[in-house]
């Protein structure tokens, strides 16, 4: 059924065990909220010799939004900067898919479980919360793309 | 349950019913407080405007243009019976949200007795939907004037025992919902009214949620204002409507600028039409008000009170059922007493959008977030609520499919 795809175990082991969830800080915090359902994010980036070493967030929502947070924070870090964003264009076209790509694993890896939620479109803004509040935090951060 | 209505027959009149959601799944559509479904007279009556009397309404000289106002002012008397009120009172608007937008820039504009200035006060209730908080939140910040609000109780009344300090001689408006968007609770306005009208104050009264689904008496209310949406009465989006009295009418400024409104122009000056063409700036949207009014009408012929009486009915059988669900708790009243037909509800601690994502599965249409009234859910120490509502097209078969995915979105994550 849809919904397995939708709620793959991967998305609900992140969602009840977040990776990375703490308390931001440092110079770069940024805040950002999902208005239409209230979805909530606090996440800071730390770069160092143009490497994401760290990346912290705390925030409130559905399983979507807080187990891709999670998948995210694990994905970016260790990344020179500008593979975490090659990173973040490559699942930020799956979610834009409506279903037609299945997402480059190798790339990917946990995030690849995400996949069914292009499928359901008023889902995709939640996937992208986390990785939006990311790539918001590592540009102010200096990061280059 | 006792049979109110013929749903059977009022399901054919709405065409959407015949539409197969995910997975082949017949429409349950429980989302009336956020927009109803249009009986296909709507549909007909807009169709039949365009195809049959379209031009601008109060300005050509044509056959045509005087079939249009015909139609358009036709559908303003509609309005105006249904509300047991005088025609020259209705403004159409294109959205409740505007009409109470517009409520708050004329009160800034207009000298007297209704304006709102600095030092001034307005009041609200935490139950209030954005609609009905952010135009007098930000009217205050505009003007210097103090917000003020009624808190609300967790059965989702308000706490009325604050009346003394939070209405007072400073007030001006007073602006607060019929029946919460969000749990369904009615709260008791005839105190908050009559302390408004003690101290020369407004009450505007967000209709919403309780014009299209029971009878109101304006008059027996002894409201000031009122605003509706189309979309919510089975009409067309696009249309909604602004009532005043006359006397508070004519003694506002316009809010709107432009062609209709005035009664005469020069280069450097121009004086306004009477009420209520005074607020109608610019083309109106008329096949929408021709296309709400049919959907009064069939508001009408079915009857408001059984309209109720079948809500009121399904209500209980759905309250009844989360009750018996473990892990479900019924945010807000939880009795039939002093509440419409919304129902909130959590369960365990699962997101809203997930809850909904699952009943979604059986083809059950449901709220889920905040329900754009963010301050309340904040209060009730909650993310959101999921939220069903029910109209008159609904039945008892909707209920039963209802409390099954109910039921399901709970077992899916607790096995998960």
């Amino acid at each position: 059924m849809d919904l397995d795809s939708l709620y793959q175990d991967v998305i609900l082991d992140h969602y009840k065990n977040p990776h990375n969830k703490g308390v931001p800080s440092g110079n770069f915090i940024v805040h950002h909220v999902n208005p239409s359902c209230g979805d909530e994010i606090t996440l800071s980036v730390e770069i160092s010799d143009d490497h994401v070493t760290r990346v912290t967030w705390s925030g409130v929502g559905c399983s979507i939004s807080q187990a891709s947070a999670s998948i995210m924070s694990d994905l970016v870090q260790g990344k020179k900067s500008s593979e975490a964003f090659s990173v973040l264009s490559e699942f930020t076209e799956l979610m834009q898919s409506k279903g037609t790509l299945t997402g480059n694993e190798e790339i990917l890896e946990d995030a690849i479980a995400l996949s069914g939620v292009s499928k359901f479109p008023a889902r995709v803004k939640c996937a992208l919360l986390g990785w939006m509040a990311f790539k918001d935090a590592a540009i102010q951060n200096g990061a280059q793309a | 349950m006792n049979s109110f209505l013929d749903v059977d027959s009022i399901k054919r009149d709405f065409p959407i019913f015949q539409q197969k959601m995910r997975g082949g799944k017949s429409l349950v559509f429980l989302d009336s407080a956020a927009t109803s479904q249009k009986p296909t007279s709507v549909m007909d009556a807009e169709r039949n405007f365009y195809s049959t009397q379209n031009a601008a309404v109060h300005r050509g000289s044509y056959f045509l243009a005087e079939e249009a106002s015909a139609a358009f002012e036709g559908a303003r008397t509609k309005v105006a019976e249904f509300l047991g009120v005088s025609d020259t009172e209705v403004i159409f608007t294109k959205s409740a949200t505007e009409g109470l937008n517009a409520l708050a820039v004329s009160f800034e504009r207009t000298a007297g007795d209704l304006h709102v200035g600095p030092g001034d006060e307005i009041v609200v209730s935490e139950l209030e939907h954005h609609a009905n908080l952010l135009p007098w939140q930000q009217l205050a910040k505009r003007t210097g004037a103090v917000l003020k609000w009624f808190e609300s109780s967790e059965d989702g009344s308000l706490d009325l025992s604050t009346i003394d300090s939070v209405i007072t001689d400073k007030c001006k408006v007073v602006a607060i919902t019929h029946q919460s968007n969000v749990l369904g609770s009615i709260p008791d306005l005839v105190p908050i009214i009559s302390a408004a009208h003690a101290v020369g104050a407004v009450f505007v009264l967000d209709g919403c949620q309780s014009i299209p689904h029971h009878p109101v008496d304006l008059k027996e209310l002894d409201v000031d204002f009122l605003v509706f949406s189309g979309h919510k009465a089975l009409g067309p989006t696009g249309i909604g409507v602004l009532w005043g009295r006359h006397v508070l009418l004519e003694q506002m400024e316009p809010f709107l600028y432009g062609g209709s409104m005035l009664e005469s122009a020069s280069m450097t000056e121009a004086t306004w039409a009477p009420v209520p063409k005074r607020f109608e700036a610019g083309v109106p949207n008329m096949a929408q008000a021709v296309g709400m009014a049919a959907g009064l009408k069939y508001l009408q012929d079915i009857g408001l009170e059984r309209i109720h009486a079948h809500e009121m009915a399904l209500t209980e059988l759905a309250l009844t059922g989360l009750k018996e669900i473990s892990g479900v708790t019924v945010i807000g009243p939880q009795t039939l007493n002093d509440r419409g037909s919304v129902l909130s509800f959590t369960i365990d601690d699962l997101h809203p959008h997930d809850i909904g994502q699952v009943m979604d599965q059986f083809g059950v249409a449901v709220r889920t977030g905040h329900h754009c009234a963010w301050p309340l859910i904040r209060k009730l120490g909650l993310l959101g609520t999921t939220r069903a509502s029910f109209y008159l097209y609904n039945d008892v078969n909707d209920v039963d499919v209802f409390l099954e995915s109910v039921t399901a979105a709970r077992d899916y994550f607790r096995k998960k």
